[in-house]
């Protein structure tokens, strides 16, 4: 197998996989976090708003934990350096 | 129709207009384009404001926009929101709209340009210390580098830049990733399901901006009110002295 091949097939397995186990992290922890959410909600009521806002500024920090991996695994998909480099140096 | 390929990630190589050396890439115009909305909209709103009774419809809409980003700035900082609504509300308002507009075929969010959330968050790291500085002066501001030790003050330098980074990679990642499922679908089950995609994709585009907006007031009300807080735990400290 040349390096260009060996280069295009590592990255494509690396970038299923950084999607793969970098999803797992942030649906559970978001998961738990929407869980406590509803049920401080169902508790109090009248605190709805707040407890809202604090979830949502949450959850996006934890969201962008999986956004991190999801631009990881663009770059190696779509704008792989060692991809060009490779090409380049081949010819 | 979608204008940027699938294989690119950012709109930025996409030159719409180029003359010599001047190239205006598609991120640029759609920038001004939006920046220059808003400027209209709100100069030809505010040109003859009334105080009386009757208040032209446009007038509300602004006051309902200006109220309610001033009562979420005064939840998050209780000392006051004034100082502060210009530079969060415009940042509000700015990505809201370009992440809205993402309905309209053949736009382009500039949001969903590296470059144009770099610039924003690089607004938010600059704020931080001005605000800072303005309501605690620079020493006590440089001094809660240093707190509560000397060697934390890599750690605190760390944490800005890392959280700027996450500002960027954050508000880019949600809306590019957005765009390019948009992509893969028309590609998939051409007909109805991208429009429910859309729809979805204007309470994203709503909830990043709130997002980027609340995240850059808590940073800056942290960066002002560390010194408060410190007093207050200095004159408890001194008050049960006293009683002891």
């Amino acid at each position: 197998m040349d390096k260009i091949s060996l280069v295009a097939m590592a990255s494509i397995i690396a970038a299923g996989l950084t999607m793969a186990i970098g999803a797992i992290g942030p649906a559970l922890s978001m998961g738990q976090a929407i869980q406590q959410a509803l049920a401080a909600i169902a508790q109090q009521p009248d605190e709805r708003n707040s407890l809202t806002r604090t979830l949502f500024v949450g959850l996006a920090m934890i969201e962008s934990i999986a956004i991190y991996c999801f631009v990881i695994s663009m770059i190696l998909v779509f704008a792989n350096p060692f991809w060009s480099h490779f090409v380049k140096a081949g010819g | 129709m979608e204008i940027v390929g699938i294989d690119q990630i950012s709109p930025d190589q996409l030159i719409i207009w180029s003359w010599g050396y001047i190239t205006i890439p598609v991120t640029i115009l759609y920038t001004w384009l939006v920046m220059a909305m808003l400027v209209t909209v709100s100069w030809f709103v505010t040109r003859n404001l009334s105080s009386d009774t009757h208040v032209s419809r446009w007038q509300h809409f602004l006051e309902v926009i200006v109220t309610s980003i001033r009562g979420e700035i005064r939840e998050i900082n209780k000392k006051g929101a004034d100082d502060y609504v210009p530079l969060i509300g415009t940042l509000f308002l700015f990505i809201c709209l370009s992440n809205v507009l993402a309905i309209v075929p053949g736009y382009v969010a500039p949001t969903s340009s590296i470059t144009t959330t770099a610039a924003l968050a690089l607004c938010v790291f600059v704020a931080v210390p001005y605000y800072g500085i303005l309501s605690n002066g620079v020493f006590h501001y440089l001094r809660e580098y240093f707190q509560p030790n000397i060697i934390f003050f890599p750690f605190h330098v760390m944490g800005e830049i890392s959280r700027t980074l996450a500002l960027t990679v954050r508000l880019f990642g949600n809306i590019m990733s957005h765009e390019k499922v948009i992509g893969i679908l028309l590609s998939v089950t051409p007909l109805l399901f991208p429009v429910v995609m859309q729809t979805l994709g204007l309470l994203i585009g709503v909830i990043q901006a709130y997002i980027f907006a609340i995240l850059s007031m808590v940073y800056i009300a942290s960066a002002t009110g560390a010194h408060e807080e410190t007093r207050k735990h200095v004159t408890l400290v001194s008050e049960e002295g006293v009683g002891a």
